[in-house]
């Protein structure tokens, strides 16, 4: 069984004249434990396919399948965690509470929900900042949380839009390492939004290229980088390799240059 | 900080009195200066000196004490007034927040209501409640006035508390939503906690609001006992004791502070994250 099955799945928004096919036939499958980024120019879709398999957005045409479960059956049992470009943390509420927030919501009791909060700060390496507020983080440390928050109730897959977007460089390449640790060390599959094509080849087993006008799925890269070890990994020539050939798969689409991603 | 500023207002007074012509300024046959003289502007030492003797000629209490106890007793109908204007304002807002239908229907007579002259109302309210006996229970008389400041003060609750409760970002929505959370889930974390900032600028109009409309409502029901009867019959003595009448401004005055006060308290009780950033 996938984590995630996507199959021939449309979407068009609105109707008449401002009728916008965000999605054409879209077919995809992420397997167990793997790592799938999505990557494509502003409005090809990649985020519209995030939603849909959160079920934030119901498909026009076609099926999602969710650890095997109809998308909107799997919302409802909690089987995925989502995070996005920016952490989102509530304002008012300590790093601990907001890290809370969705085993408050399942329902469960103080002294576990707490216990389980400081067992994800440990995993994100902020133990000392249980008790500050959001606005006493660095971006850094706040999507730490963020990402903390989405693990908190342990579900099978990580839903993630552009999440280190607003992260400066350093910080990115640091974020990356450590998802990737927290991804290995907890079996989470992921489905990753960006427009970063390294951070889409460093991070991931599959890329998924995407195109837009209509939203499809041009091309698929499979990358096999072994064990990343930090900069060595991102200095080998095996990760060159796959950078230019995701470059020349998002630019090879109608000969168009692909705007709006970045090559860094 | 405050002792500076009412000083500096206290020295404006006294200086325009000092510069200011006794009989006002006149231009083209418009008075456009008031007059200087000690019947139109009492030295502020006056008014203090004022607080201190006796009520009546002969009587044992001072206008202090009358003041004070008139403010006392305006106070309690002030802090009735306020909490039913916050408790419908809110209630009414969250009913426009869940029913956009609500929002369309109400928000146009909200604002209308807003425009019916406080003096026109007064007596109709106090008409109202003279028919209201629920059980044994009978209105009182003094909760007229402060239905009358609810009146007032709802409106600033009910702007405020509807743009609050929108103001979540629909990031933190999605995120809600992913969380398969119901609609009251949703109200309690995320759209009750992030109404707060909005709400407490529109908790100190309605504070101020509902001190007016107890005021003016004591004044135009002609109700006994509290600041508002004494402004009246304070005024009614201009002519002989012109000081006299801005002791119970004064009483006025220290109600709009308490409810300002009682506010930032409420501000800090709700905000506790930003108890935290004061503290730091």
């Amino acid at each position: 069984m996938n984590a995630v099955d996507v199959g021939s799945v449309s979407m068009i928004f609105g109707d008449g004249a401002s009728r916008v096919e965000a999605l054409v036939d879209v077919n995809l499958g992420v397997a167990q434990g793997s790592f799938v980024s999505l990557i494509g120019p502003s409005g090809c879709g990649k985020s519209t396919v995030l939603r849909l398999i959160a079920n934030l957005l119901e498909p026009t045409r076609g099926e999602i399948r969710v650890q095997g479960k109809p998308a909107r059956q799997s919302r409802l049992d909690q089987d995925y965690g989502m995070a996005f470009q920016h952490a989102g943390l509530f304002d008012w509420r300590t790093v601990t509470k907001n890290i809370e927030l969705p085993l408050e919501l399942k329902g469960w009791d103080r002294a576990t929900r707490r216990e389980r909060a400081l067992e994800m700060l440990e995993l994100v390496r902020l133990p000392e900042f249980a008790g500050h507020y959001p606005w006493q983080l660095s971006g850094g440390m706040q999507q730490r949380v963020a990402i903390a928050r989405a693990l908190a109730a342990r579900p099978t897959l990580l839903l993630m839009d552009e999440p280190f977007g607003a992260l400066d460089e350093m910080t990115r390449e640091h974020m990356q390492a450590e998802l990737l640790r927290i991804c290995r060390e907890t079996g989470t599959s992921v489905v990753f939004v960006t427009h970063s094509i390294p951070e889409a080849v460093y991070l991931s087993d599959h890329v998924v290229v995407m195109s837009p006008r209509p939203g499809r799925i041009t091309a698929t890269i499979e990358v096999d980088l072994g064990d990343r070890q930090g900069d060595d990994t991102r200095e080998a020539d095996e990760f060159y390799k796959k950078i230019t050939e995701v470059r020349e798969a998002l630019r090879s689409d109608r000969g168009e240059h692909p705007t709006g991603v970045e090559d860094r | 900080m405050f002792t500076v500023s009412l000083l500096l207002v206290a020295v404006a007074w006294e200086s325009y009195k000092l510069a200011g012509p006794a009989d006002g300024g006149s231009l083209l046959g418009w008075r456009v200066l008031p007059r200087a003289n000690d019947r139109a502007m009492p030295h502020v030492w006056d008014m203090v000196a004022r607080l201190a003797d006796p009520e009546r000629r002969g009587s044992d209490t001072t206008v202090a004490q009358v003041v004070l106890s008139g403010t006392w007793y305006s106070l309690r109908l002030v802090l009735v007034g306020f909490a039913l204007g916050t408790l419908v304002g809110f209630g009414l807002a969250v009913l426009m927040a869940r029913f956009r239908l609500v929002e369309r229907g109400l928000l146009p007579y909200l604002v209308v209501s807003q425009t019916v002259p406080l003096i026109a109302l007064a007596p109709l309210v106090v008409a109202w409640g003279g028919r209201v006996s629920i059980g044994g229970w009978v209105w009182p008389r003094w909760l007229s006035a402060s239905v009358i400041g609810a009146f007032l003060a709802f409106f600033p609750v009910a702007v405020a508390a509807l743009r609050g409760l929108s103001s979540a970002s629909r990031a933190s929505l999605e995120l809600m939503e992913s969380y398969a959370a119901t609609w009251w889930q949703t109200f309690r974390r995320l759209r009750l906690p992030s109404s707060v900032p909005a709400l407490v600028p529109g908790l100190r109009l309605a504070a101020s609001a509902s001190v007016v409309g107890v005021v003016v409502a004591e004044i135009s029901t002609g109700l006994r006992g509290g600041v508002g009867r004494l402004i009246i019959e304070y005024g009614r003595q201009t002519t002989s004791d012109p000081a006299k009448v801005y002791t119970a401004v004064f009483g006025a005055a220290v109600l709009g502070l308490m409810m300002a006060g009682l506010v930032g308290v409420l501000d800090l009780v709700l905000s506790p994250h930003r108890r935290a950033e004061v503290a730091s």
